[in-house]
């Protein structure tokens, strides 16, 4: 990132006008956000992704799941334009309906993580006490088996399929947005404001949802694009060991666990979900980054 | 330092016992009845009986987590489903694979991510600096998988230096073992090493601020000096947390870098069972790791209050 230059006017933008009035609270992330160039273009290729994933059939140029035997593992074409599979399926219209796969596979358990993990450190952190030491426990606990390995045990112990690995990997992340969550609710809790509401007689569920939630929000959003890239990562890895989604439907850890066999002739076919999980996660994380620093209180570190 | 050492340890128990509480739970996860849902599509009434008598399904499941308890507390993890074979003979079976493999990556990620990180943080702001941040952001992101096959490929098959998939045993031959192991644990070492120069880094840009380093630098000492007496040795303690924080995450990564080069050790027969459904090895590798990791915390928890006493008070 650029070295902390203080919020001085930048040269584009409306800023003119904001020596008139103050300026909100959106309008300083954008102009944070906007500074740092990783960021934005995280964002950006996040953006291009998410599209192809939703109009994957207009966007890719063939049938991802076709096959045409006499192109099998044809290499880069004006018609195959990363090559074709074995089976003679395009690479490129399998990585474009790979993404539907890989996003909303990601994005299934981040919601499992939420679900699990906000309200129970919203709780925590206002309750204190045995809740709170029971709930921080238990996420201890969760935490002390290695990821992948509880989620393939969950995996073991259902049926290996899309919906129950990302039901595992949601499980798995739960405890980190838990820790998050209730490490920003223990800091707003002391505040006068809350001691205010609670003194004027307001229910500790309105306190949480008016006070607590707003002030969680931005480490949250935060911690959300970091899980995106962890679980864009395990949903491939878990792919890539066939306990995800199962073919004829391919994710992009599907594509390269089908493809090891060909690593020596056809580079490519590993290469290219190789790369698009690479850049995926790493843009999850770059923007995560980036809206840690935008997001930031006032007082930051220098 | 005893009081710490103390409530470290009775901080242990509950989660030590949480752990068994997850590793056990993993079968009521389960829908349905669990017999027919093990035993798969095409089981016979005697299979699914068998799986029923063997995990003592009929009985409550308070009564069977106690027995279960009573009996991984002296070492019994039960049997494979299928096999028949005990869950801690075949843990132990695999474990020294995994534990060679992780040893060489703890070892080649230190040796790689700690001179990084202090040269990026001793010449912080600089090219080579923003160079090596860029790097470990790139690094953090790349699938542990990609890498392996892309070394294998490379290293292994294209200019064919080292061996690309195999496992010889350390009693077999120390000079295989080692060869073998190289690129696996490279693969595998080189996420945990960007995070330990990211941490070295922020060590040695926190410390080098310190007044005592400064006062070293105005006597006039040589930077290699001041680097490694004052600067680097206080800017190891956060990273040795790290390391202990690694193994976990080494432990599930080993599971993918087993598969890709084929070694035998405990993720890949981790796999198998997945496929297999056999719970009681599931459960067994849980409850081994769990309690491995919670007491590899323990310890690191406890070696940073040696090394620094202001924690310890906390």
């Amino acid at each position: 990132m650029t070295t902390a230059t203080p919020d001085a006017a930048p040269s584009v933008g409306p800023r003119s006008t904001a020596a008139s009035r103050p300026e909100t609270r959106w309008g300083r992330f954008v102009r944070r956000f906007r500074r740092q160039r990783g960021a934005v273009a995280a964002l950006a290729f996040i953006v291009i992704v998410v599209v192809c994933a939703v109009f994957a059939p207009w966007v890719a140029p063939k049938d991802p799941i076709d096959q045409d035997l006499s192109a099998s593992l044809a290499g880069p074409s004006s018609e195959y334009w990363l090559g074709a599979d074995r089976l003679g399926r395009d690479t490129l219209s399998r990585l474009i309906f790979g993404a539907r796969f890989s996003l909303l596979a990601a994005v299934q358990a981040v919601l499992v993580a939420t679900v699990l993990g906000v309200p129970i450190g919203i709780v925590a952190g206002l309750a204190r006490g045995w809740v709170d030491a029971i709930a921080s426990t238990i996420a201890d606990a969760v935490l002390s088996i290695p990821a992948i390995v509880l989620a393939l045990a969950i995996i073991g112990v259902l049926k290996p399929n899309l919906t129950n690995a990302m039901i595992a990997i949601g499980i798995v992340y739960a405890p980190r947005l838990f820790r998050v969550v209730r490490s920003a609710a223990i800091s707003v809790r002391e505040e006068t404001y809350i001691e205010a509401a609670r003194a004027g007689g307001v229910g500790t569920l309105t306190i949480a949802r008016t006070h607590v939630l707003p002030n969680v929000a931005s480490p949250l959003v935060v911690q959300i694009s970091l899980a995106l890239g962890f679980a864009v990562l395990a949903e491939a890895g878990v792919s890539f060991l066939g306990l995800g989604v199962q073919p004829p439907d391919a994710s992009w850890g599907v594509m390269l666990g089908q493809s090891t066999a060909e690593l020596e002739d056809h580079p490519i076919l590993v290469l290219a979900p190789g790369i698009a999980i690479m850049l995926a996660v790493l843009s999850f994380n770059v923007l995560g980054d980036g809206l840690n620093d935008s997001l930031g209180r006032e007082i930051r570190r220098e | 330092m005893l009081r710490l050492v103390a409530r470290r340890l009775l901080k242990v128990i509950p989660l030590l016992l949480l752990v068994t509480v997850i590793a056990f739970g993993l079968l009521n996860l389960v829908p349905g009845d669990p017999a027919v849902q093990i035993a798969g599509e095409f089981a016979t009434e005697e299979q699914i009986e068998a799986i029923r008598t063997e995990l003592e399904l009929d009985r409550p499941w308070l009564s069977r987590y106690g027995s279960w308890l009573s009996d991984a507390v002296r070492g019994d993890l039960g049997d494979s489903l299928f096999s028949g074979v005990s869950v801690r003979s075949q843990i132990w079976d695999r474990l020294p694979a995994t534990v060679s493999l992780i040893g060489w990556s703890l070892v080649l990620s230190a040796l790689i991510g700690i001179p990084a990180g202090t040269v990026a943080g001793w010449r912080e702001g600089s090219a080579l600096d923003r160079f090596l941040t860029v790097g470990t952001t790139i690094g953090v992101a790349i699938p542990v998988f990609v890498t392996g096959l892309v070394l294998a490929l490379v290293v292994g098959i294209k200019l064919g230096w080292l061996p690309a998939t195999g496992y010889v045993g350390i009693t077999e031959s120390p000079w295989q073992w080692a060869r073998r192991l190289i690129l696996p644990a490279f693969a595998l070492a080189l996420t945990g090493a960007a995070e330990i120069a990211r941490q070295t880094r922020a060590g040695v840009i926190e410390v080098k601020k310190q007044d005592f380093v400064r006062v070293a630098r105005a006597n006039g000492l040589h930077t290699r000096q001041v680097l490694g007496k004052h600067t680097l040795k206080n800017a190891m303690i956060p990273v040795v947390t790290v390391v202990g924080l690694q193994i976990g995450r080494l432990f599930g990564l080993s599971v993918l870098v087993e598969q890709i080069f084929n070694i035998p050790g405990l993720g890949s027969r981790l796999i198998t069972a997945v496929f297999e459904n056999d719970v009681p090895f599931i459960q067994g590798t849980v409850l081994m790791l769990g309690t491995v990791i919670v007491l590899v915390n323990a310890g690191v928890d406890i070696s940073y209050g040696y090394f620094n006493p202001r924690v310890r008070g906390s």
